[in-house]
């Protein structure tokens, strides 16, 4: 009985850690979203750093919860997130090249106009 | 738990805020979208911080239905409403909106005065009637 609200604590005390670093990593995204100057360097803000807090903040919450129902959605939760949020931001940022909001000034490299061979 | 919920939460308000101020900004659709992804993701991150403060697994489900919803709502708005006509995400002035309430108002008065057919006048039924 000890060993279990030893190991309950410890539990406790990763998952306190993840859900803050999580919430900085989606409060970055925020930022990112707001301050970056064009359309594909906020794209990467949404992309990145958003999905690795959103993962940070469910593990949180599986170590809270210890259920393995709830554990089993959230790892949905992360595995459709996964899958969708590259499709999504593909899908943007063609479409901000097709429709010429993206400026070539801001692309190191332009596989689109210029193809490599 | 209390203190890092409340500051977790602290730092998912301001990251929801920071993305509506880019939401209202704009300068076009697609970053709106790319705004309203992060205020999608703050609403599941802020519901799974309620989850790990109270150890309830009821609202988990939203996780989910919130995580796949998201993502419709962007492809969405990048694969048809992407292609904005010039100055159409302008709000229109006062002066605007009543020059073009007149001009509806008088192209209504015109095609009411030149409908002077037979009909509106009481003509006689056409067709047999049984």
């Amino acid at each position: 009985m000890e060993d279990q609200g030893f190991w309950v604590t410890v539990a406790d005390v990763v998952a306190a850690v993840c859900l803050l670093l999580g919430a900085f990593f989606s409060f970055s995204a925020g930022v990112g979203v707001l301050r970056f100057g064009n359309l594909l360097a906020r794209m990467h803000a949404v992309a990145k750093p958003q999905v690795l807090g959103l993962i940070l903040l469910l593990t949180g919450v599986a170590l809270r919860l210890h259920s393995w129902p709830a554990t089993t959605m959230l790892a949905l939760v992360v595995i459709f997130q996964l899958l969708t949020s590259p499709v999504a931001a593909h899908m943007v940022g063609r479409a901000g090249i097709r429709t010429g909001k993206v400026s070539e000034n801001d692309l190191e490299v332009d596989e689109l106009t210029n193809p490599p061979r | 738990m209390i203190v890092v919920s409340v500051v977790a939460s602290v730092l998912l308000a301001v990251a929801a805020v920071l993305a509506i101020v880019r939401l209202e900004r704009g300068p076009s659709m697609l970053d709106r979208t790319v705004a309203f992804d992060v205020l999608t993701t703050t609403l599941v991150g802020a519901i799974a911080i309620e989850a790990a403060w109270s150890r309830r697994t009821e609202t988990i489900p939203i996780l989910v239905v919130l995580a796949l919803v998201g993502f419709v709502g962007s492809v969405v708005i990048a694969r048809f409403a992407s292609v904005e006509p010039e100055g159409e995400g302008r709000i229109r002035t006062a002066e605007e909106v009543a020059a073009e309430e007149a001009e509806r108002q008088a192209a209504l008065e015109t095609e009411r005065e030149s409908v002077t057919d037979a009909e509106h006048h009481g003509g006689g039924a056409n067709g047999e009637v049984r």
